[in-house]
C-alpha cells in the first residue's frame, strides 16, 4: 500500500509539474493531423470533411472519450487480472 | 503488490484518461475515392488473416483471448492518446502496434488495430470511414510487420530482449508514419513530383515523431521486461521466447519457431 501511495504521489507531482510547464509554452499544441496531414491535404485541394458521425460538438467528444477510456481501462484491467493473478503474498 | 507492478499500473493510468482527438490518422475525405478503395483492398486480406489467426490460436491456447483483449484495449487507447512534444510544439500519439506484434503476432495486431481504428472513426471523430483502409495499412499492417520483423531479426542477431523490444517499438512507430507519408504523397501529389512531396511530408513529421518513436520504444521495452519478470511462461507460450512450455496457462506444444 505504501508503494502505491508513493507511486501516486510521484505521478501527481510529475504530471502537475509537466502540465504547468507545458501550459506556459507559447505553442498551440495542435496535433500533427492539423500541422501536417490537413496542411498538405488543403494545399492539394483535398481538405478534410466533417466525420459522418460528428461527435466533435461541445462536450460530446469529451463524453465519448471518457466512455472509451473507461471501457478500455475496464477491459485491460479485467484481462490483466486474468493473465497476471496476484501472487500468494500479495494483499487483495 | 510489489513496486514493479505498481509502476507498471501507474504507467498505464494515463491510458484511461479522456483527451481530445489530435493525431496522425488520415482524416475523413482526404483520400480520393480510388486511393481509398485501393487501401481497403490491401487491408481486407490482412484482416481476414487476423480473424483466422484468432480462431486457430484461441482454440489451441485458452489464455490467448484475454491476451488479445488486453493488447487490443491498449492499442485502442494508446492510438488515440495525444502526447505533447515540447521540442516540436505539437501533439501526436504512439501506435502500440510494435508492442502488440511482439506479443500476439502481426496478424492479430492487424485485427485489433482495425477494430480500434473503426471505433475511433465511428465515435471519436478520429480518422475516418473513407480513410479507414489507409489507416489500417499504415498503422496496422506496416506498423505490426515492421515491429515483429525487427524484433525477430534483432533477437536472432543476439540482441538482448529489452534492446530488441526497444528497437521494435521505435522503428514500428517511424514505419507507421513513413507509410502515412507515402499514402498522402501518392494520393495528393497531383501533377507535381511524388518523391518531393513524400520527402516534405516525412520531414514535417520528423520533429514530433523522432522523440515520440523513442518514447514508444522505451514503453515497449518496459512492457516486455515487466512480462518477462512477472510471468515469463506467457512469452514462452506465445512463442516469443523459445523454451519448453510447461506453464499452467496453456496446453500448447513446445515451441520451435520462437527466438532465443
Amino acid at each position: 500500500m505504501r508503494n502505491i501511495i508513493l507511486a501516486v504521489a510521484l505521478v501527481v507531482v510529475i504530471t502537475a509539474g509537466a502540465t504547468f510547464w507545458l501550459a506556459r509554452q507559447p505553442c498551440s499544441w495542435s496535433g500533427v493531423d492539423e500541422t501536417v496531414v490537413e496542411k498538405y491535404a488543403e494545399a492539394a485541394g483535398r481538405p478534410a470533411r466533417k466525420p459522418y458521425i460528428n461527435t466533435d460538438q461541445g462536450d460530446l467528444l469529451l463524453f465519448c472519450f471518457l466512455i472509451a477510456g473507461a471501457a478500455g481501462g475496464f477491459v485491460s484491467g479485467y484481462c490483466f487480472r486474468e493473465l497476471f493473478p496476484p501472487k500468494k503474498g500479495d494483499n487483495p | 503488490m510489489n513496486i514493479k507492478k505498481s509502476i507498471f499500473i501507474f504507467l498505464l493510468m494515463p491510458l484511461a484518461l479522456p483527451s481530445t482527438a489530435q493525431a496522425m490518422h488520415i482524416s475523413e475525405g482526404i483520400l480520393p475515392t480510388q486511393w481509398a478503395l485501393l487501401w481497403y483492398a490491401v487491408a481486407i486480406p490482412f484482416v481476414a488473416w487476423g480473424l483466422r489467426d484468432l480462431r486457430i490460436k484461441s482454440a489451441r491456447e485458452p489464455f490467448f483471448k484475454p491476451m488479445v483483449g488486453l493488447i487490443g484495449a491498449a492499442v485502442f487507447v494508446i492510438s488515440c492518446m495525444p502526447i505533447p512534444v515540447p521540442m516540436a510544439g505539437s501533439c501526436s500519439h504512439p501506435c502500440g502496434t510494435g508492442m502488440a506484434s511482439i506479443l500476439i503476432g502481426p496478424a492479430m495486431t492487424v485485427l485489433v488495430s482495425s477494430i480500434a481504428l473503426l471505433l475511433q472513426a465511428l465515435f471519436l471523430s478520429h480518422g475516418g470511414l473513407t480513410t479507414l483502409g489507409g489507416n489500417i495499412v499504415s498503422m496496422g499492417i506496416v506498423g505490426s510487420l515492421a515491429g515483429w520483423s525487427i524484433f525477430r531479426l534483432t533477437r536472432r542477431l543476439g540482441l538482448p530482449a529489452w534492446g530488441s523490444a526497444f528497437l521494435a517499438g521505435m522503428l514500428s512507430d517511424w514505419a507507421t508514419y513513413a507509410a502515412t507519408s507515402l499514402e498522402l504523397a501518392s494520393a495528393l501529389h497531383g501533377t507535381g513530383s511524388m518523391p518531393k512531396l513524400l520527402t516534405a511530408i516525412g520531414i514535417s513529421f520528423l520533429p514530433t515523431q523522432l522523440p515520440l518513436g523513442i518514447f514508444e520504444g522505451i514503453v515497449t521495452a518496459g512492457v516486455y521486461c515487466f512480462i518477462a519478470a512477472r510471468r515469463p511462461s506467457l512469452l514462452e507460450c506465445l512463442g516469443v521466447e523459445r523454451k519448453r512450455c510447461a506453464c499452467e496457462l496453456c496446453e500448447c506444444e513446445p515451441k520451435t519457431g520462437g527466438v532465443q
